[in-house]
């Protein structure tokens, strides 16, 4: 199953590789890692999709929470939560597409961001599930470049990640 | 205030944390420190010859005293050179604090003369590491270093120390924090008092209980509290290889150690429980054997420091995650409490399961067969005697290997704290300097290193070190000429093709370790085994080397069955299983 884990780092050189190497060394897989520090300077908030099922998130978040420099963290799946993951994607557009694709990220409420005579730069945010859709349903667009930030994520009503 | 230089501030921190000893080996990044070492003469400074060894030594130090081990190393090789030793404590949960140099800040990522990344390096296998940016962060990520080293689950803390802000000449001011603020790390303390009480009714409505304890129960200075617990309610105890001495070897409530090359006993109690009650063990895969066939019958509760060892290899039906001393203290009043209300039935049953048990001991899997004409020492009988010779209360350190095991199996231990292995790494090279740390901390009591021509060689260097400061140990070598585990596993499952398990050409041990100034006996028959190791330990003052040479075709049983196996399936002799 599908997981989106939230932590609460400190925001200290070296914290992230510590993260990151846990993972590798026990052999979780990590699909999309954000990191970037809070309101709060002296931390850092990491949100990390993995997959596993409740043993292996169970030891997950175990290992995570030994980590000196990890100060809290939720697994945000366990509960209602508001997911959003951004993307831009770059399309080679011939002049009998481009209304065909504009209409589309339409549909996905995507932005085009760059026009060129020959391209068009989508941006678009949303869940996984979404953004994998608007790529599906790109199929006959000739997509040059794709970037996703990898997903982010919070609880939904009262429940915050804080200390 | 005072005005110290960062090398001083380095040293004045030990001094304020209580350190006596450091181990360490010096070279250009910590010449600073050792200068401020130099000009002090309250921590001692033992100088070994290899890193890997001063680490070990730290580890030692610190398995038989309980407080932390501490190391000093340059950077890079030096650094390197500690990595297996930081493995080794970071594997048994040892409290440990490693300085190492570092190049001068500005040389950092430049690849600059002996520069090594040592905080990633030694990430995967630290409790935690630092890598200081200024002299003044000095004192507190000493202060943290020995909190986290020392706290809740132990291990090893590394400190990376750029030469430059040891430098002499800039000055800071010094003072040692009383306490430090971890905001991010509060070790469980208190196990949950209601998990607590519904893990001892479980316990005393058992019919076959088994307590199952670990390194964790010595580490948590837990042993007394845990034999009381034993013996007010009569169950059978087994350890871990790292636990032996938790419990005394010799009551007769201790069935031995679990595991890989536990007893039948052991294997069998744990196999056949309905209850197991595991404390600070951590069901690692040389005891559970397969971990589907694991205990079928058994419910288990188990109590641990840390949390993600609960669960973790086996899923466990009481989880009690607190520190060892205030969860046994709970469990004995409860325990104290209830012993009385036990039902006749209750103590039928638990006589019926005593007397299941006595008769898997009456197999008697530990008994030496030997031909009364032949003369050849058995490996067994060189542990045996040293257990006799020495009086049984001597700290005894091991390598790894068949000898290892033949320790922990024929050599049993009354008290926590003088068994010392590396259990979790298995590291070859361990049991010299692991002896010479003990024997710092303990100047006036006998140490014994049970080691194998094979691992001896890894760390036999130290031996200059041994003389250098006077440490009376008494070695055992027990010379099969073989990497004898090696070719144990080649003899039961390559059809004994020898890969490279033969130590040919080895050394002349006794004339070796003459050169190094100390004594040495070569033992060859069974008749001098107790004569020549009594005329060994006599010699109160003096490094004593006894090269023993014994049957080099002997097998560990029991041997846990595998793949495929539970814990009831062993061979117990060359061909026979259960
Ligand atoms: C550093 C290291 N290298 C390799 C091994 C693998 N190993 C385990 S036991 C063993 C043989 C040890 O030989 P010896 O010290 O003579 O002990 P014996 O088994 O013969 O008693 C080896 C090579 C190890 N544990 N540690
Ligand atoms: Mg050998």
């Amino acid at each position: 199953m599908r997981r989106i884990l939230s932590v609460l780092l400190e925001n200290e050189a070296g914290a992230l590789s510590r993260v990151v190497g846990l993972f590798a060394q026990r052999n979780y897989n990590i699909e999309t890692l954000t990191v970037a520090p809070t309101e709060d300077q002296t931390l850092s908030r990491l949100t990390l999709t993995t997959h596993g099922d409740d043993r292996e998130i169970e030891q997950i978040t175990k290992q995570l929470n030994k980590l000196i420099e990890v100060v809290k963290l939720v697994d945000l799946t366990e509960g209602s939560h508001v997911e959003r993951e951004l993307m831009l994607v770059k399309i080679r557009t011939s002049n009998s597409q481009r209304a065909e694709i504009k209409r589309t990220a339409d549909i996905f409420r995507g932005q085009i961001v760059d026009v060129t005579g020959s391209t068009y730069t989508i941006q678009l945010t949303g869940t996984k599930d979404k953004l994998d859709a608007f790529i599906g349903a790109l199929a006959d667009a000739v997509i040059m470049e794709v970037v996703r930030s990898g997903s982010s994520g919070l609880s939904r009503g009262e429940k915050v990640l804080a200390i | 205030m005072e005005r110290i230089s960062g090398a001083d501030a380095v040293i004045r921190s030990l001094q304020e944390e209580g350190v006596e000893v450091i181990f360490g080996y010096p070279g250009g990044a910590v010449l600073h420190i050792y200068d401020a070492l130099f000009r002090q003469n309250q921590v001692r400074h033992i100088l070994t010859r290899h890193e890997q060894a001063a680490t070990h030594m730290a580890d030692g130090y610190a398995r038989s005293t309980g407080r932390p081990g501490v190391v000093l190393v340059t950077s890079g090789p030096g650094a390197t050179n500690a990595i297996t030793g930081i493995a080794t404590a970071y594997m048994d949960s040892i409290p440990m604090i490693v300085l190492s140099g570092q190049v001068q800040s500005h040389l950092i990522g430049t690849d600059s003369f002996q520069e090594t990344d040592m905080v990633g390096i030694s990430r995967p296998i630290v409790k935690h590491s630092f890598l200081l940016k200024k002299a003044e962060d000095i004192a507190t990520a000493i202060k943290k270093a020995f909190v986290i080293a020392t706290s809740g689950r132990p291990g090893p803390v590394v400190i990376d120390i750029p030469k430059d802000i040891t430098s002499p000449t800039d000055l800071i001011d010094f003072e040692y924090p009383d306490t430090v603020d971890i905001r991010s790390y509060n070790p469980a303390s208190k196990g949950h008092s209601g998990q607590i009480r519904k893990a001892i009714s479980m316990v005393m409505e058992a019919e076959r209980p088994i307590i199952y304890a670990g390194g964790g129960v010595i580490q948590g200075e837990g042993c007394q509290l845990l034999t009381r617990l034993t013996r007010t309610l009569g169950y059978p105890i087994t350890n871990t290889l790292m636990g032996l001495g938790a419990f005394p070897g010799t009551d007769p409530q201790f069935l031995g150690m679990l595991g890989m090359h536990g007893t039948y006993e052991a294997n069998m109690a744990m196999h056949h429980s309905d209850l197991i009650l595991a404390i600070g063990a951590r069901f690692d895969d040389r005891v559970t054997n397969t971990v589907s066939l694991f205990c079928p019958t058994a419910k288990i509760v188990h109590v641990d420091v840390d949390p993600a060892s609960i669960s973790k290899n086996v899923a466990v039906d009481v989880p009690i995650v607190g520190d060892v001393t205030q969860v046994l203290e709970e469990m004995n009043q409860l325990v104290d409490a209830q012993i009385s209300e036990r039902t006749e039935g209750q103590k039928s049953a638990l006589a019926d399961w005593w007397s299941q048990i006595e008769g898997w001991r009456g197999q008697e899997c530990l008994k030496i067969i030997r031909e009364e004409s032949d003369k050849q020492i058995k490996p067994q009988e060189a542990v045996q005697a040293a257990y006799e010779v020495s009086g049984g209360g001597a700290y005894v350190t091991s390598d790894v290997g068949q000898h290892q095991m033949f320790a922990a199996l024929y050599h049993p231990f009354d008290e926590p704290r003088k068994w010392i292995n590396s259990g979790g790494l298995g590291t070859m090279g361990f049991g010299l300097p692991a002896a010479m740390g003990v024997q710092m901390a303990y100047p006036d009591e006998q140490v014994i290193c049970i080691t194998g021509e094979g691992s001896i060689q890894m760390n036999i260097q130290e031996l200059s070190t041994c003389l250098q400061y006077s440490l009376p140990i008494k070695i055992i070598n027990v010379n099969n000429q073989a990497l004898g585990m090696v070719k144990q596993w080649q003899d039961m499952q390559y059809e004994g093709r020898h890969a490279h398990s033969y130590m040919e050409s080895l050394p002349d041990f006794v004339a070796l370790v003459e050169a190094y100034g100390h004594v040495g006996f070569r033992i060859e028959s069974v008749d001098d085994l107790e004569p020549v190791m009594k005329e060994a330990f006599a010699l109160k003052d003096r490094l004593v080397f006894l090269d023993i040479l014994v049957d080099p075709e002997e097998h560990v049983y029991p041997m846990a069955v595998s793949p495929n196996g539970a814990m009831r399936d062993m061979w117990l002799r060359k061909g026979v299983r259960t």
